[in-house]
């Protein structure tokens, strides 16, 4: 086992907009190496009051990035007089990204609501680039959703509609990706404000193949399911 | 409130014994020399302009532009000497860009005044250097509508409706006052600004001028830009015509 892997959250993050905010997701294992380090991490950190960013990649990185970005949106806000908007946030995480490229390896989804653009979203994947989109995927999990939001994914949806959404997707995630586990958190962020959730993992769905979790060993061996090696 | 200072007015650096500091007055009085420049802030955007006193018959018009953009939503006309004002646009033109680049967005106009302010300020405060001879005023229009701000030579700035520096400045403060700006369009404003700057353009005093305008509103898309030509010579037109009617009484 090699503790000294350097702490990656392999993860799944999603950020995705509705009408009147935003909801952003997340899973919450962080690894070193195939061992996990954290199986209850919140990969949904805090920026401002109205802007929140999820993080993927190395979570030393990540850290240090969100870091810098809410000193900087902080002295912002004050020099500004009122809350910043999420774009702003957005690009100070960007150039961030972008000029130190060579050193960082962080892929973020910029999320919140701001008074003049409402709920929006910018994805910030590894090389530096910033892009708005209704709704963004990251971390090593996504490669699994492409093709269930290009499905389920529709304009103008209700809150509820949307973490409904974002809570299926992580959990289709996780039980793909092994970099991926835990619980899923969620946070919503509209003009009333920011509400997080938390849905243990025990909770989600279960999907083709996966197993019910028991509480004790001895519920299996008094079963009677099918045979072993019977198909 | 004019009081000669002798002795404490030597040097920016030195308070006089009732609390003035006489060089930021002088470089005001240097303000209060150049030709009247206005701006007003009508329901839809800001319009500016500019009594251009034309020093020799042999210039080019359209030259010496008194009024300059900052950036693509906010511009400046300048009082004062011309080549103080052209350091004050050029540095509110690179902390205009340089926000953009940092933040991402358009620099607030109110951000962009501070700025402005800071650095006219800054100018006050070294021995080794010498006040802004120069007001500014400044237009704008970002996402929380139109904003007119002045910036005097001491580095103060308010935020106004309407406001006027130069040698008519309180004639033109006067006609600025009778006028119902929150609702008044911009295409209007242009002829009332054109109105009070040939009303208050002293004929005894200085043979010619030239009339430079600006606007930043709605129908310039948000763009701070000339004002059209067809409209500017709209605008002459009835200025000449209300002076006549004034003379005629």
């Amino acid at each position: 086992m090699d503790l000294k892997a350097p702490h990656s959250m392999g993860t799944t993050i999603i950020g995705v907009t509705y009408n009147g905010g935003v909801v952003l997701g997340a899973d919450s294992r962080t690894s070193t190496g195939m061992y996990i380090a954290n199986r209850a991490s919140d990969k949904i950190t805090q920026l401002t009051d109205n802007v929140y960013i999820c993080r993927s990649g190395s979570a030393a990185n990540s850290q240090i990035v969100s870091d810098h970005v809410r000193y900087f949106l902080h002295q912002h806000t004050i020099q500004l007089g009122q809350p910043a908007t999420v774009k702003v946030a957005a690009n100070l995480v960007r150039l961030i990204s972008y000029n130190n490229k060579n050193m960082l390896e962080t892929g973020l989804i910029v999320g919140g609501w701001d008074k003049y653009e409402g709920g929006k979203i910018y994805a910030i994947p590894l090389g530096g680039t910033i892009i708005k989109q209704p709704f963004a995927i990251g971390g090593s999990g996504s490669g699994y959703l492409y093709g269930f939001f290009d499905q389920a994914w529709k304009e103008k949806m209700t809150k509820d509609e949307a973490e409904q959404l974002v809570v299926k997707a992580v959990s289709l995630a996780m039980a793909r990706d092994g970099a991926s586990g835990g619980v899923v958190r969620t946070v919503i962020i509209n003009s009333d404000g920011v509400i997080g959730n938390f849905y243990p993992g025990d909770g989600l769905p279960l999907w083709h193949e996966e197993l019910e979790s028991h509480n004790s060993l001895l519920d299996i061996l008094n079963a009677s399911g099918p045979e072993p090696m019977n198909i | 409130m004019s009081s000669i200072g002798t002795g404490y007015d030597l040097s920016v650096t030195t308070f006089s014994p009732d609390g003035r500091v006489f060089q930021i007055e002088y470089a005001a009085k240097a303000v209060d020399n150049s030709g009247t420049v206005i701006g007003i802030k009508c329901k839809d955007g800001i319009v500016m302009g500019v009594e251009k006193l034309i020093a020799s018959k042999m210039m080019l018009p359209g030259s010496n532009r008194r009024i300059h953009s900052v950036h693509r939503h906010s511009g400046m006309a300048v009082a004062g000497l011309a080549a103080d004002g052209r350091q004050i646009v050029a540095r509110a033109k690179s902390e205009a860009t340089n926000y953009e680049s940092v933040y991402g967005e358009p620099i607030p106009v109110n951000e962009l005044a501070g700025r402005v302010a800071s650095y006219v300020h800054l100018c006050t405060l070294y021995w080794w250097l010498r006040p802004f001879g120069c007001g500014v005023i400044l237009g704008g229009y970002d996402r929380d509508g139109p904003q007119l701000y002045m910036i005097e030579p001491s580095g103060i700035s308010y935020r106004y409706f309407g406001a006027a520096i130069g040698k008519g400045k309180q004639a033109a403060k006067t006609e600025i006052e009778k006028l119902k700006l929150s609702e008044m369009t911009c295409r209007e404003g242009v002829i009332e600004v054109a109105k009070i700057i040939y009303k208050v353009h002293d004929e005894a005093k200085d043979k010619a001028f030239e009339l430079e305008m600006s606007w930043v509103c709605d129908e310039s898309k948000r763009l701070h830009q000339k004002v059209p030509d067809e409209l500017l010579e709209e605008a002459k037109a009835a200025a000449r015509t209300a002076l006549e009617e004034m003379d005629a009484d």
